[in-house]
Formats: C-alpha cells, sequence, structure tokens
C-alpha cells in the first residue's frame, strides 16, 4: 500500500512496514464497529475514561479538564475546571447514603496537588481538598465502607463528605502507584518494589473513625510493580516493570505462584535473534493486567499473554500483537479481548480453542494455522508443556481499529453502545456498531415522524 | 436539478438541412412543414430575426420635460448590446404608453398643492419593427425644480423574445418594483432634503423682505405706500404662501405610507442572493442603521448638513434655462448604486434563452418540494435564497387548497375552457395581480382569496359573457392593429396613442385605474406579417380587434396546436384536446405534454412556438398534487404516488420528440449555438438564476471536468462509487491544477451531509487525519518529495480503509470494487454528451433518481423496524434487503450507495435544527483494489 503510494521504489526500503505484527487486512467480518464518532475538547493528551453510569463516562488528561459524555450521542455534557495540572487519577463512586437519592460523583486527583469531587449530574465542584503534601498518584473508593482511599506518598482514608479519616506515616517519595482493595478491609499499595498491605480498623473512640495499620510488606518483586489488580476474593495478581508476574493469595498474602520471564525470548528456542536484541526491559514491563475468573491477561511489552491460574501457565500468548506497548487490554464478556497501543491502533481479539490431535507438539506456532503469513513463528512454550487432549488456546486477530494518530491511552466498554477510545492526540472516539446505529436512528426518525404528526395523511 | 432546460431541441442542424434541400421533395400530403426561418440562419429560437441588439438590456429612459423622451442608460452600459438600436425611439415608445395621471398641482377644493404617490405602472409592449419586446416599469420621482414635482422615468427590460417578457412578467414585475422602490426611496430622501433647503431660503428671504419693508415703512412717513412697498408687500406674501406651501409638502413627503415598506418583498435594500449580499456586505450597516428607521424616515431627513440659505429671486428662472437634476442626483447616491445593483442582478437572472429560465425555474420549484432529499446533490443555498414558490403562489394568487380546487374544477370543465376561443378572456382569467395583497395578508387572508378565486373561476367560465369585469385583477391586453410587415415608422408611432382597442375595453381601462393599485397592461403592436403562417390571417385580427367578443370558433382555431408549424403532428390533436383541461387557453398554443398522468399545468406550461401578437401571460408553476400536500412530509411528489422526477423525465421525453437523442446529440460545439443564437436574446444559455450565477459556471466547469474525467480513466466508476457511498476519495498529485481540476470533477458526485456547502477540500498540504474524513469526502491532496509529504503518506496508508486513493501522478485508483450499475449510467465513458453542462444535468437527474429510491428506504417504515413486537430481526433485515434489490432494482455495491445516502436523510432529519450535529463517519471493512490504466 505504502510502497504503492510511494510510487515504485522511490524509497524502496525502510518507509515500507516490516514487522512481525500479526495484521488483519481490510476484511473484517466480526469487527463490529462501522462507525465512529470523534469528541473533540481535550486540548491534551487523554490519559482516563471512568464510565459513571450506564450511557455516560468521563474523560480526563493533561489538561486538568474533565469532560462528561453521553455515550450515545457523543454530547458533550459538562465540562469540568477546577485543576490546574494533569490528572493523575480518576475515580467514580456513587454515594449511597440511605437518606439521599444515589449521586454519581467522580473524584480527581491532580498534580496540583488537590482533589476534587464533582457532581456529575449538575456538572458542580462539590468539594476540593488541597492538604496533600505530595501528587495523588491513585485513587480508590471502598464502597463497602463508604470510604476512599487516596495514595501519594502516604495513604489516606476520607469519607464521602471528604473529611480526612486516617493516614499513614509517610511512606516514600515515589509515592504509591497502585491500589488495590482485598478483602477483609484491607488495601494492598504498591509502592516502588514492595508491596504493602494495609488493614482498616473501626477506631475505639467515635463514631466514624478509622485507623489505617501496616499489616504487611512483601518484597518479591525484583523491579517496580506497575500493575496491581483483584481477580477475586481469593486472589489478586501483581506485575512488575521487568515481567514478573506474582498472583497472591488474598487473604493470607502469600505467594500462590509467580511466572517469572515467562515471556522472556530466550527461553523460546526459536525466537528469531533480531526479536531477542530488541528486547529492552521496557519491553517486557507488565502494563497492564486484567482477569476473568479463570485466567489473567497480561500486556507484556508489544504482546497479550494469556495466564490461566488453575493451570498456572500461559495458555495463549501474542508476542507481538502490536507495533508497540499495549497500554490497556480489557476482556468482553463474549471470550474478546481488546487491547490498546502506543502505536495508535486498538485491536479486537478472540481467544480460541483448538482440540489438539494426539501428542503432536506444536513447534513454530499457531499462527501458521490461519495463514498469515507474516506472522512468524511464535512458538509457545505452554503449548509444548501442553498434555493430551487439553485443549489449545491462542488469541486470534479479529478487528482492527485503526483511528488515533497517536498512541491509545485506554478504552472503555460500553457493551452494546460501543467503545470508547481515548489517545495522546487529544482526542476521543466512539466506535459504534453501525447496522444498530443506523436502526436507532431509523427509530428517531419515525417517532419524529409520528411526533410531527407526518405519518398521517392530510388532505 | 431535475429537467435538463438546455437539452431543449434544436430543430435542425446545418448539415443537416442541406440534405433537406437535396432530396427529393416529398408528396405534399406528407411533407412537415419546414421551420419557417430556416431559410434565414436564424435559429429556432429568434422569433425576430430583425431584431438590432445582441442580447437583453435595461433601458431606463425620463420623459424629459424639456427635451422629451430621451434614454439615460442602458444596462450593461455596452454600446456594443444595444447596437444599432434605436434607444431614442425605444425610449419615445415606452414613455409615451405611460398613461397614469400622476396628477400634482392643486386639485379643486384643496389650498395647497398634493403630491400624489403614484404607484408604478407596468406595461408590455413590443415593437415588431424593432424587433424588440419589453416590460416597461413607469415610475415618477419628485423634483423640486420640475414640472408639477415630478419626473416620469421608467425602466425597461428589453428583449428579442417576446416569450420571455410575456413568461417572465411576474418576476419582472416583482424584481423591478424592487429596483423601482429603491429609487424612489432615495429620491424622497432627497426630496426632503431639497424641500427643506428651500424652505430655509424662503425662511431667509422672508426675513430679509420683511427687513426692507419695515425699513420702508419707517422711511415713508406720507402715509400712503408706494407702489414699492405694495410690490414689496405683495412679495413677502407670496413668500409666506409658498413657505406655507413648501410646509405641507415637507410633511406629505415624510408621511408617505410606508406599508409599501413594510412588505418584505419591497425592501429596496435587501440584498437579493448571496451574491450580492457579499458584495453588499459593507453596506450592511447603512443598511441597518436606515432599515429599522423607515417609518420615521423624517428623523434621517432632519439629518442636512450646515447650508447657507440663499436669497430667492422673486421671478424664478425659467424652466428651459435651468438644467434638470441628473437621475443620480434625484435618488441618493447610495439609493442610486443600490439600484443599479439591482438592474444588474436582474439583467444576471434574466440573461438566456426563456426556455431555460423557465425550466430552471419549474425544476427548482420542484426541488423545493423535496426539502428531505434535497439538501444531498443539490446547492439548497439558492433554493432558500429565493424562495419561487413564494413568489409562484403569489403570482397565481391562490392558496394551496384553492389552486387545488382550480384544478379540479378545470379538470371538471374541460368544455368550457375550450370553447374559450377568446384570447382576451383567457388571459384574464391568469390571476396575475394578486402578488401583493396576497404576501400582505397571508393565512387569514387564504380563505378570501379562496373565495375570490372561486369568483374568478366563475368569470373564467364566463369570460364571453362577462368580459373582463374583474379587471382588477387581470391583465388587461390592448392590441395594437396588426402592422404589415411594411409599417413605417410613423406608422408605428402613429399607432401608438390612439389605442384601436373597442370602446369597452377603453373604458374598462378607466375604470379600472380607480381601482387597481398596480395595472398591467400588455400592450403589443403585432410582430411582422411574416411570422403569422398564412392559415391564421383571417382568424387572427379578430382574435385581437374584438376583444372579449371575439368568435370563439375563429379564435379556438387561432390557438389550436395543428396550425402551429413544425413539431406537432395530428395525433397530438387529441391530447392536446385534454391537454387543454389543465391549462388556460392561451397556454395551449404552446406544446403540451400529451402524457400527463395527472393534471399538470405548471408542467406543461412551455414557451410558446407560435407567433401571436399577444403572449400567454406568465404562469409559470403550480404545485401539482396540491391535495396530498400534507400527506408526507414535503415530499408531495412522492405522496403523489409519482415521482417528480419520473414526472418530469416523463414529461421531457414525451412531449419533445426531439429530446430523447437530445440528451446525446446536443454538441458541445459552442460555435454551433452562437451562430444559430445570433439573433437570439443572449448568445450563451447563462445563469438564470443570480444566486447560483457563480454555482452555473461552476457547473458547467465541473461537468466538463467530469466529462473528461470518466473519459480518460477507466477506473472512474469505482471512483464514484466512493464518493457515492460515502467513502472519502483523496486526490493525489504534485500539481495543485490538475489536482483542483480533478477534485472539482469529481465534486458533483459528492453528497452532501446537511445544508452546508459540499464536504469538498480542493487542496490540502498536511498530513490528513481522520478528523478530515469525517469532514470531507473529496480531498484533494499534495504529493511533496519532502519528508512531510512522507508523513502525509503515512497517514494515507495507516488510514487507508476509510479512503479511496486516486493517484493523479501515476494515474491509478485504490478503492473498493464496484460491481453494480447505476454509475454505469452515471459515467458512460462512450456517452455522447459533449457539453459540460449537460452532462451535469446528466448526473443530477441520475443523483435525484437515487435520491428517490434513498427517501422512499428511508422512509419505509417496515424496512427499518419490525411489524409486530415479536418479528424478529433478522426477517427485518431480509424484508429491507428484498427491497433494495427487487423493489428498487438495485444490484450489488448500489445498495450501500442507497444505503449511505438514506443514512443521509436519516441524519439530516433527526437533527434538531439548532444542533449541528457529530459528524460521524461510516465506514466498511471491505478490501481494496489498486486499479491502473
Amino acid at each position: 500500500m505504502l510502497r504503492w503510494l510511494i510510487g515504485g521504489g522511490r524509497e524502496p526500503q525502510g518507509l515500507a512496514e516490516k514487522s512481525s505484527v500479526q495484521t488483519i487486512g481490510e476484511e473484517q467480518i466480526q469487527n463490529p464497529y462501522t462507525e465512529l464518532l470523534v469528541l473533540k475538547g481535550h486540548q491534551d493528551i487523554v490519559r482516563f475514561l471512568v464510565q459513571i453510569d450506564d450511557c455516560r463516562f468521563a474523560s480526563a488528561g493533561d489538561d486538568g479538564i474533565i469532560f462528561l459524555w453521553n455515550v450515545q450521542t457523543g454530547e458533550k455534557l459538562h465540562e469540568l475546571h477546577g485543576h490546574t495540572h494533569k490528572i493523575t487519577a480518576v475515580a467514580p463512586f456513587s454515594s449511597s447514603d440511605v437518606t439521599e437519592e444515589k449521586m454519581n460523583l467522580i473524584i480527581t486527583a491532580s498534580a496540583d496537588r488537590t482533589v476534587i469531587v464533582w457532581d456529575c449530574t449538575s456538572g458542580r465542584q462539590v468539594r476540593k481538598v488541597s492538604c496533600f503534601h505530595s501528587t495523588v498518584k491513585c485513587l480508590t473508593v471502598l464502597q463497602r465502607l463508604n470510604v476512599w482511599l487516596s495514595g501519594g506518598s502516604d495513604l489516606c482514608v476520607w469519607n464521602q463528605k471528604l473529611d480526612l479519616l486516617c493516614k499513614t506515616s509517610h511512606l516514600t517519595d515515589a509515592g504509591i502507584s497502585a491500589l488495590v482493595e482485598l478483602p477483609k478491609n484491607c488495601v494492598a499499595a504498591a509502592v516502588g518494589k514492595e508491596l504493602i498491605i494495609f488493614r482498616l480498623s473501626a477506631s475505639n473512640s467515635g463514631s466514624e473513625g478509622w485507623n489505617i495499620l501496616e499489616v504487611k510488606r512483601l518484597a518479591d518483586h525484583q523491579d517496580n510493580i506497575s500493575s496491581l489488580v483483584s481477580v477475586n476474593d481469593l486472589t489478586f495478581v501483581t506485575g512488575s516493570h521487568i515481567g514478573e508476574l506474582i498472583v497472591w493469595d488474598a487473604l493470607d498474602w502469600t505467594k500462590q505462584a509467580s511466572e517469572c520471564n515467562f515471556w522472556d525470548s530466550a527461553v523460546h528456542p526459536d525466537v528469531q535473534p533480531e526479536i531477542k536484541l530488541s528486547q529492552s526491559p521496557h519491553e517486557t514491563s507488565v502494563q497492564h493486567l486484567t482477569s476473568d475468573e479463570e485466567c489473567v491477561f497480561a500486556a507484556v511489552g508489544k504482546g497479550i499473554y494469556v495466564y490461566n491460574l488453575q493451570m498456572k501457565r500461559v495458555i495463549a500468548c501474542q508476542k507481538t500483537a502490536h507495533d508497540s506497548s499495549v497500554l490497556h487490554i480489557e476482556r468482553l464478556p463474549n471470550r474478546q479481548l481488546i487491547s490498546c497501543s502506543e502505536d495508535g491502533s486498538v485491536r479486537i481479539w478472540e481467544l480460541r480453542e483448538k482440540q489438539q490431535l494426539a501428542a503432536e507438539p506444536v513447534p513454530t506456532g499457531f499462527f501458521n494455522m490461519w495463514g498469515f503469513g507474516r506472522t512468524n513463528k511464535q512458538a509457545n512454550q505452554a503449548a509444548k508443556k501442553m498434555q493430551e487432549n487439553t485443549p489449545v488456546y491462542f488469541l486470534e486477530l479479529v478487528g482492527d481499529l485503526i483511528g488515533h494518530s497517536s498512541a491509545v491511552q485506554m478504552f472503555l466498554y460500553f457493551g452494546e453502545l460501543g467503545l470508547a477510545t481515548c489517545s495522546a492526540d487529544h482526542l476521543i472516539i466512539l466506535w459504534k456498531d453501525g447496522e444498530r446505529e443506523s436502526s436507532l436512528r431509523s427509530l428517531t426518525l419515525f417517532k419524529k415522524l409520528a411526533q410531527n404528526g407526518d405519518l398521517q395523511l392530510k388532505l | 436539478m431535475i429537467s435538463a432546460p438546455d437539452v431543449v431541441a434544436f430543430t435542425r442542424e446545418e448539415e443537416l438541412e442541406d440534405d433537406l434541400y437535396r432530396e427529393p421533395p416529398l408528396p405534399e400530403e406528407y411533407s412537415v412543414p419546414l421551420f419557417p426561418f430556416t431559410g434565414q440562419g436564424a435559429n429556432p429560437w429568434a422569433k425576430v430575426a430583425g431584431s438590432k441588439f445582441t442580447r437583453d438590456f435595461i433601458l431606463i429612459s425620463e420623459f424629459s420635460e424639456q427635451v422629451g423622451p430621451q434614454p439615460l442608460l442602458t444596462i450593461p452600459d455596452d454600446a456594443k448590446v444595444s447596437g444599432t438600436f434605436d434607444l431614442n425611439y425605444f425610449s419615445l415608445r415606452i414613455m409615451s404608453v405611460d398613461y397614469q395621471a400622476s396628477f400634482v398641482g392643486h386639485p379643486p377644493g384643496s389650498a395647497y398643492p398634493k403630491l400624489n404617490f403614484v404607484e408604478d405602472s407596468k406595461v408590455v409592449l413590443g415593437d415588431s419593427k424593432e424587433g424588440a419586446f419589453a416590460y416597461v416599469h413607469h415610475l415618477t420621482l419628485y423634483d423640486l425644480e420640475a414640472r408639477g414635482f415630478v419626473r416620469p422615468f421608467c425602466m425597461a427590460y428589453i428583449s428579442a423574445d417576446e416569450h420571455k417578457i410575456m413568461q417572465q412578467f411576474q418576476e419582472l414585475s416583482t424584481e423591478f418594483s424592487k429596483a423601482s422602490e429603491c429609487l424612489k426611496t432615495g429620491n424622497r430622501k432627497a426630496f426632503a432634503n431639497e424641500l427643506e433647503k428651500k424652505l430655509k431660503d424662503l425662511d431667509y428671504t422672508r426675513t430679509v423682505l420683511h427687513n426692507e419693508t419695515e425699513q420702508q415703512k419707517k422711511a415713508n412717513d406720507k402715509g400712503y405706500y408706494t407702489t414699492q412697498a405694495i410690490e414689496k408687500a405683495n412679495e413677502l406674501a407670496s413668500v409666506e404662501k409658498s413657505i406655507i406651501e413648501h410646509q405641507d409638502l415637507l410633511r406629505q413627503i415624510r408621511s408617505y405610507p410606508y406599508r409599501k415598506l413594510k412588505d418584505s418583498e419591497f425592501h429596496p435594500y435587501e440584498p437579493e442572493s448571496a451574491l450580492d449580499r457579499a458584495d453588499m456586505g459593507s453596506h450592511d450597516q447603512d443598511l441597518t442603521a436606515s432599515d429599522p428607521a423607515e417609518p420615521g424616515e423624517t428623523h434621517l431627513y432632519t439629518h442636512v448638513p450646515s447650508y447657507t440659505p440663499k436669497l430667492i429671486k422673486a421671478k424664478s428662472a425659467k424652466c428651459f434655462d435651468k438644467k434638470l437634476k441628473t437621475l443620480e442626483e434625484l435618488c441618493d447616491v447610495y439609493f442610486f448604486t443600490q439600484t443599479l445593483d439591482q438592474l444588474h442582478h436582474i439583467e444576471r437572472t434574466f440573461r438566456g434563452d426563456v426556455c431555460y429560465l423557465l425550466t430552471e425555474q419549474i425544476s427548482r420549484a420542484l426541488l423545493k418540494q423535496q426539502s428531505i432529499t434535497n439538501f444531498l446533490f443539490e446547492d439548497v443555498s439558492f433554493l432558500d435564497g429565493k424562495p419561487p414558490e413564494k413568489q409562484y403562489r403569489g403570482c397565481q394568487g391562490l392558496g394551496q387548497d384553492a389552486m387545488d380546487e382550480k384544478c379540479l374544477e378545470e379538470s371538471l370543465a374541460p368544455k368550457v375552457v375550450i370553447s374559450l376561443g377568446s384570447y382576451k378572456s383567457s388571459v384574464e382569467c391568469v390571476p396575475i395581480k394578486m402578488e401583493q395583497e396576497m404576501e400582505d395578508s397571508e393565512e387569514p387572508k387564504m380563505s378570501e382569496s379562496v373565495m375570490s378565486e372561486h369568483q374568478e373561476n366563475l368569470d373564467y367560465l364566463d369570460a364571453d359573457i362577462k368580459g373582463s369585469i374583474s379587471s382588477g385583477e387581470s391583465i388587461e391586453v390592448l392590441g395594437t392593429e396588426k402592422s404589415g410587415s411594411g409599417l413605417t415608422k410613423s406608422e408605428s408611432q402613429a399607432s401608438l396613442p390612439v389605442m384601436p382597442s373597442p370602446q369597452a375595453g377603453r373604458s374598462k381601462v378607466g375604470s379600472r385605474r380607480t381601482v387597481s393599485e398596480d395595472s398591467i397592461e400588455v400592450l403589443s403592436t403585432c410582430p411582422s406579417e411574416s411570422l403569422i403562417p398564412e392559415d391564421f390571417k383571417a382568424s387572427y385580427p379578430s382574435a385581437i380587434n374584438e376583444e372579449p367578443y371575439a368568435d370563439d370558433n375563429e379564435g379556438g382555431l387561432r390557438f389550436t396546436p395543428r396550425a402551429n408549424p413544425g413539431v406537432h403532428d395530428g395525433q397530438d390533436d387529441i391530447s392536446k384536446q385534454e391537454s387543454l383541461v389543465q391549462v388556460d387557453a392561451a397556454c395551449c398554443i404552446g406544446k403540451e405534454s400529451p402524457n400527463f398522468l395527472e393534471p399538470l399545468p405548471e408542467l406543461g406550461q412551455k414557451p410558446c412556438e407560435e407567433d401571436g401578437v399577444v403572449r400567454i401571460p406568465p404562469q409559470p408553476y403550480r404545485p401539482a398534487e396540491q391535495g396530498l400536500r400534507g400527506g408526507f412530509p414535503s415530499h408531495e411528489g412522492l405522496s403523489g404516488g409519482l415521482l417528480p422526477y419520473e414526472l418530469d423525465s416523463r414529461y421531457l421525453t414525451s412531449s419533445r420528440e426531439v429530446s430523447k437523442s437530445s440528451l446525446d446529440e446536443c454538441s458541445d460545439s459552442t460555435s454551433h449555438i452562437s451562430s444559430a443564437a445570433s439573433t437570439c436574446s443572449d448568445r450563451t444559455p447563462s445563469p438564470a438564476h443570480p444566486a447560483c450565477a457563480a454555482g452555473d459556471r461552476h457547473r458547467k466547469r465541473a461537468g466538463q471536468n467530469a466529462l473528461r474525467f470518466i473519459r480518460q480513466y477507466p477506473f472512474a466508476h469505482p471512483a464514484i462509487y466512493s464518493l457515492l457511498s460515502g467513502r472519502t476519495l483523496v486526490v493525489l498529485g504534485e500539481d495543485e491544477a490538475m489536482v483542483k481540476r480533478l477534485v472539482t470533477a469529481l465534486s458533483i458526485f459528492v453528497p452532501s451531509c446537511g445544508a452546508y456547502a459540499k464536504p469538498v477540500k480542493h487542496w490540502v498540504t498536511s498530513a490528513l487525519h481522520l478528523v478530515d474524513f469525517q469532514k470531507w469526502k473529496l480531498i484533494g491532496l499534495q504529493r511533496a518529495v519532502s519528508p512531510a509529504g512522507v508523513n502525509v503518506l503515512h497517514a494515507l496508508s495507516r488510514y487507508s480503509r476509510y479512503l479511496s486513493i486516486l493517484d493523479a501522478d501515476s494515474k491509478t485508483l485504490r478503492c473498493p470494487l464496484y460491481k453494480g450499475t447505476v454509475v454505469a449510467r452515471l459515467a458512460d465513458h462512450r456517452t455522447q454528451i459533449k457539453r459540460g453542462s449537460t452532462y451535469y444535468m446528466h448526473v443530477q437527474s441520475i443523483l435525484t433518481q437515487l435520491c428517490s429510491k434513498a427517501f422512499l428506504f428511508t422512509f419505509c417504515h417496515h424496512l427499518h423496524l419490525p411489524i409486530s413486537e415479536r418479528e424478529p430481526e433478522e426477517s427485518v433485515v431480509n424484508r429491507r434487503m428484498n427491497f433494495l434489490k427487487l423493489q428498487l432494482g438495485l444490484a450489488n455495491e448500489d445498495i450501500k450507495i442507497v444505503q449511505y445516502l438514506a443514512e443521509l436523510l436519516k441524519l439530516h432529519y433527526i437533527q434538531e435544527p439548532g444542533q449541528g450535529g457529530n459528524p460521524l463517519l461510516r465506514f466498511d471493512y471491505v478490501p481494496s483494489f489498486l486499479y491502473k490504466i
């Protein structure tokens, strides 16, 4: 394509796309997204998308502005100004006061060392806290306790009215990078290489007092913990910059399993040397983790790996799912997986199962099976270990969404309403099912016709 | 564009003509009468071969009290235009018919002179000798120094084509009224200024005289007055009287009834078209300043620059000594230029052949009805710019219901209509004059108009009995005696003042003057004898002379189509009888479409081929399916069961034998046209509408380029398909001019997304982004060798799934496959069409068909929504596809085109008026292919 454009080898090499990334081509039957809507408003990188309710979401980014959007129409509902620096964390918070009706709030933290609570319905600022010593890097809402936690250089616990309930002592200058809620009123905080477990306990004095106590420090990771995700009540998973994945027991905080360097190319005997060379530490960083009941999906470098919790091994992988680092992955209900990357594309994968016949080792990877010539041998160690008659999984690319001109930071899946992606090119794109939208428009049209009374024959 | 006005037939071509001569003559009974002017090298449109000017122009004349009628200026201001045409003589002609007395002076029983605010008169007049026909608009301007304070002027639109004047009478009248209002407003202003100055002079004179008298009184102690003193006293008295008179005049001019100006139709300042608007943007401030102040124009008038009064001599200069004010001085300079602008605008508007104008108007009116789909491929701005419907309705003087009823009645009583042989009476039935009332009254008066229409229908039917009693709302036709071909100048002049119409007619004129404000008089001398076929000569004079009481049979025969030389054959006659049903008898002169499925008088209304003395008055357009108007959201054509474009195309193909081949045969050779049109009103088919004047040029060019494109590029079909299905087409090239040309060519295929400009970007040099594909559907892109250029290409390659890319340098195209049939019809590279504008119209007509299909598809409920709750989605989808394939007859990718258009229609319809709506990008995951030459 490009070569054709450039016009018959004026610049023969160098520009031609030469990557090992699997491509799908222009015919994507399974890709439902045939309509898009570009939402403009941000003036800088958009980093966060947060779902508020069924049809609304908020976006925030480096310009310090928060926009509220209607996911159906793409209408801009509110524009929230209040932060002077870039936004570092966003969390939705639906207040569940018995007395009041349900209020949709969002909490935003910014590099200007403030945290603001916004009312999504009115678009007004509810309260603003600016007593932080450092930037709040993560926010977690403990809906059950009706409190929320902010993590910066220390961990603070707030109630809904933004009263500081308690806080820890200064932990580290680097600050808490991730927080996850654990059972029994515990939270796990990733602080550098360490994972610290805190427990909230009701204070003896006062009705609404809470105390926060450090319970345990886990230092199993060799490098900074980059992602932290809770799988279920019993397990949570962490990933680090050099590609360690550790599965923890959520109750007693012991290491259940760990996969270290399982994506290290060195392990694979048949990986091409050029790829090996390019494997910098950055490329093995666990960027994002997501999970369902069975599996943990890890975005590691450019690749996506599926780790089965029961089998305690990687059951499927796509080593170079994107041209560049995968920034966010999400599991969809329909066994599909969506990933977005710094290369500006969003890809839709499907985890497929292939019954393996006999004990036939699969030396060169599965991707040859569907005949994409360029997919080089993605050997799968897991496959080799595989026993007879166990299903073999693979990730098949079913579609890609190309629209952003820069890194796609995050996306938000709204089911049949579509998919919202945000990017460093300041845009948010709503991807929609064209068929569905078309019939919805027809519905609206006939409603409007009926409204205008144009359906009756007037004489 | 529904129809193709410039494909109307040529009845002959040069070679053909030779052949005709060479062939052995047919037996007499089979011979078709040749076109009467074949020998003169004239084109079929040149009714009056002897016209001495090359194209239409506007003449402003004055009846000067010093030298008599004299021409003041012509528009366009070009000596070549009027050629050898005797402007002086024609000024005399047109000024001499201004019978409307504008009495100014001391009316009996009034102490002071009274200003009459006379209405303009509008007259149509023809001059066979000069080969000129004119719409003449008389107006009077006030001048303090003039006799009776008035200066009669007239503006005339002069054309060699009598049909044009008659057909476009209403439009001309409206436009000229605007110009006239503008002049008069300026004149009132200037007159008031003048009066104020004069008053100051008088005041000053009085003071001086008073002082002198006092001094004399003092000096004189003899007890009696010297003659000198008496003289002075008299002088003083007369000055005082004069002051009072002038004050009264000032009061009168200030209290000018502004009702006209409140009428939006008569806002002289209002720029007519978008074009003018742009031109006059700078004036806007003045406009807003003066516009709302209209009721209190006095306020403006008081702002007189400081003026030093002069002493006025008791004896004013002899009237022949003084120099009369020029028109520019009479009116404010600003208003004068405004008027000139308006006149230029008129000149532009009515340039070209009358069929062109008329078809243009019809198609515009039809398009306006398609309010749901017309935004797709039409330039909606010019539809909005000047609502023709309003005009037409105004012209008809009918509400919708009334029109409907009229249609019905007409169709119920065909016999009566046919029996109406008298031209006069049939003309009278055309309610041409109600426009102002209608525009004033709007809704509440609708019922009245219905009533009056009923009344008129009665009149209509009984016309031969009643004559023109209801002439207040009719055109008066005064025919002069048919003049022979050897008519001399003096004769024709002499015939003017003496209207050889029956006394009855004259008395009517007199009475009508008192009742009606605007009278329309159709005055015509007879065209040269040679124009009238021998058959007519017997009946002709009677039809003209015995105005209302003309012999029915003879008059009827006079207008029967059989007598028409040329195209019609006998078989037409029967159908003609039927078609007479819908149209006024007069209109039957023209060639009717025999195959109308419904009464469609407006379509039948065609320029008459025949040369009579008087013409059918303008009766351009009458919406067809009035009864069903509200039935469906303004797509009346559809609710009538027949799509307008079908009607129209049927009409075109059936009524004109030649037109079936015309599309293909109408050649582009301008030499052909110009030679043929040498005596026609204009050489080139030129803009019929000012707002689209530029657009028309653009169309022509675009059509030409498109034609070249489809001939040059074998892969034109997939490229056009891309555009029609909403896939952005990028034209990539190094040469800006070439890329822009291609973009212009292809732009005619791009459906608009809204009521705004087409989503076409002619030239882009930076890398494209997704947002661009949302906004633009056709982009010209620079191919640069610089690093930036590489970025551009990278972006293209990245977004290739949303794009079709036409490489203008290497002549390649990368886009999805097209296997449908619509585009093949749209862009046949073997097409015989040679002219750009013709091709443009061809394209428009096919696109209109597509629009109609899309409309049907969009608004069929069951195609999109389940009939019952339980119906599964699949069956709806099946139904939808079946409809597209079977009902609409679409194949393969054509379905996508209609679906895309339907989507645009939906979006356009559900979009709330206030909101811009988010532009969305729809796309398909389809493979692209590379096409090479």
